[in-house]
């Protein structure tokens, strides 16, 4: 955890001391040693370095199959997905009930929880503002992927 | 290129073996996406489904690729794009620039998963590729069940539609792979190597001579001028005779119709013998600086492709043109050879040197419309005779600041670092005015959800 202390520009606050460089210094001989000298102890964290932490490796699964979109819009805010979110997409998750699932309606790509139960598909925002989207039958829900991850930035 | 080696073990085995069964045959497939810059275009763009899309080439000049609402109205490839402005109003033609940064990330990840299917892979073009199977077609119930997997993986993954050949040779993979394409009735994926030979047979009677992958437009009509006119036709045909008559490479090309493997898969790509950077301009040029511009930076992409072989060249030609098709302008085009006195890839000596053929040909007056360097001579690098008389761009020194200037500009953008400076207004770079966003390797272009 950081703590922010305020700075206080009153306190007493003094350079440290420093001697001043010597302009010509006496020219000094000192005998090279032909031999290596260990200096300190090897760190005992060396046999234990591990890669650093990548968050794409947190976010994809599948490379070649996951895509990026934004978001635009307020009915999945239940999902804390909001206005501008980076969606993490992958196409080779198949789609199932109660996943958050990218479908393809009139056109455009729309996000939504799937609800996919004893032959009922729903598409159900999280925002008690949106009505759920009904599929009648013969109706064909286009889901082109499933949605396994968002990503968020803010503004600081 | 060493398939001559693989051409006569496989060819003895067959000819000795008494018992073909006991031969382990190879096993080639071919994949290859379908319409594949409009099917990149469609996988973001749900407007363009069941539309009709072209997809226009360099400076948006001709349809490069059609969907087949478009190849149905007979458009031709490569048919100039304001001869198609009539249709594009009748029709409602959606016409694209090419967006070759969207092209090549979508490749990258069709070849991505084909390697899940086979570690032996060649990487034939953008939007087609040989697997080679061996026995890894045993681990399926049949190819076509291999086919078929592949098929809908990849739409799966990437939404693209591929097509699936299997063939005993790479020429017959690619043939199979054009049945497939062709005929409905094979569902995307066609298996020459487990047809019976009457069904195969039929069907190669009613394919035309010059389908044969190798088989160019000259040498097909050559062909049909001896009474060849289709594919089994040409397979029936003595080899000798053809040997005689067309030379070796047709007779390999026949004994590769026969089943008999002699182009092997060429995993690594054999570092080239030449490099072109060439291209016409968005907009007609004059002025020397601007040619210097364009050609220095023809330049230094022509050396990085250089250097990512390991090469080095001994001699660059530098070229410029005006535009043949204007026939109200002055006519001018001339080409130049710099030798370089020291074979060299350092992009600072290249550029200087292509700047330096440039002068000695550029004219005041006319209007250019093309420009291009080629690099001839070239060498492997690690071959180089050295000289008493160097200059820079030879040594270790130079070696290394180039294999810094190229990590930069992998990690970074391009021209993070170039030796010429590239003015913001890029009068010469390619029109591409109706060009999609970069949806998948642009931050700012990433396609948009809707959550309404």
């Amino acid at each position: 955890m950081t703590t922010i202390v305020p700075f206080k520009p009153t306190s007493a606050f003094a350079p440290p001391c420093l001697q001043r460089a010597e302009i010509d210094p006496a020219v000094c001989m000192l005998p090279l040693l032909q031999y290596r000298i260990p200096a300190g102890f090897s760190s005992p964290a060396e046999d234990y370095i591990d890669k650093k932490l990548d968050l794409n490796s947190y976010l994809i699964r599948n490379k070649a199959a996951t895509y990026f979109f934004r978001v635009i819009g307020n009915s999945m805010t239940g999902a804390h997905i909001h206005d501008g979110d980076m969606l993490v997409v992958d196409r080779s998750v198949e789609p199932k009930h109660g996943h958050i699932v990218l479908a393809v309606i009139n056109n455009e790509y729309t996000v939504k929880r799937l609800y996919a139960c004893n032959g009922v598909i729903e598409l159900h925002a999280e925002n008690p503002a949106y009505p759920p989207i009904r599929f009648r039958e013969n109706e064909e829900l286009q889901v082109w992927g499933v949605v396994v991850g968002t990503v968020a930035r803010f503004i600081v | 290129m060493g398939s001559g080696s693989g051409n006569s073990s496989t060819f003895y085995r067959v000819i000795m073996s008494t018992d073909i069964t006991l031969v382990s045959r190879q096993l080639f497939a071919l994949v290859d996406v379908n319409n594949f810059y409009v099917s990149c275009e469609r996988a973001f763009n749900p407007h363009l489904i069941n539309r009709l899309v072209v997809v226009l080439s360099n400076n948006d000049g001709c349809a490069v690729a059609r969907s087949n609402e478009v190849k149905a109205l007979g458009v031709k490839m490569g048919t100039p794009w304001f001869q198609l402005k009539d249709l594009v109003r009748q029709h409602g033609i959606i016409a694209l620039s090419s967006n070759y940064t969207l092209y090549g990330d979508m490749s990258d990840r069709v070849m991505t998963i084909l390697r899940d299917f086979s570690p032996c892979v060649e990487v034939y073009s953008i939007d087609e590729c040989f697997l080679g199977l061996q026995q890894l077609g045993k681990l399926w119930p049949t190819a076509t069940d291999m086919g078929q997997a592949i098929r809908s993986r990849i739409h799966q993954w990437t939404s693209l539609p591929v097509c699936v050949g299997f063939g005993a040779t790479k020429t017959l993979a690619k043939l199979a792979n054009h049945i497939a394409k062709k005929r409905p009735e094979f569902n995307g994926v066609c298996d020459l190597a487990a047809m019976p030979s009457s069904q195969m047979d039929a069907l190669l009677s009613v394919i035309e001579v010059g389908e044969v992958w190798g088989v160019g437009r000259r040498i097909s009509q050559q062909l049909h001028a001896v009474g060849i006119h289709t594919v089994k036709a040409l397979r029936d045909t003595s080899t000798a005779w053809l040997r005689a008559r067309f030379g070796v490479v047709m007779e390999r090309l026949v004994y590769e119709l026969q089943g008999i493997s002699c182009l092997a898969l060429e995993e690594v790509s054999a570092p080239r013998k030449q490099i072109i950077s060439s291209r016409s301009f968005g907009q007609l040029i004059y002025s020397l600086p601007e040619l210097s511009e364009s050609v220095a930076s023809y330049m230094s992409s022509a050396a990085e492709k250089l250097r990512s072989q390991n090469s080095i060249c001994h001699a660059i030609q530098v070229f410029i043109q005006t535009n043949p098709f204007r026939e109200q302008d002055k006519q001018y085009s001339n080409c130049i050879t710099v030798p370089l006195p020291n074979a060299s890839s350092d992009t600072r000596l290249l550029v200087r040197a292509a700047l330096f053929g440039l002068k000695r040909i550029y004219r005041k007056g006319y209007a250019y419309k093309k420009a291009g360097v080629i690099l001839t001579g070239i060498d492997s690098a690690t071959l180089y005779q050295g000289s008493l008389l160097t200059q820079y761009g030879v040594d270790e020194k130079s070696a290394r600041l180039m294999s810094v200037l190229d990590q930069l500009n992998q990690k970074y953008a391009r021209n993070t670092v170039s030796v010429f400076y590239v003015g913001s207004q890029k009068t010469w770079s390619m029109r591409r005015k109706i060009m999609s966003p970069c949806y998948t390797t642009k931050w700012s272009d990433v396609p948009i959800a809707h959550a309404f």
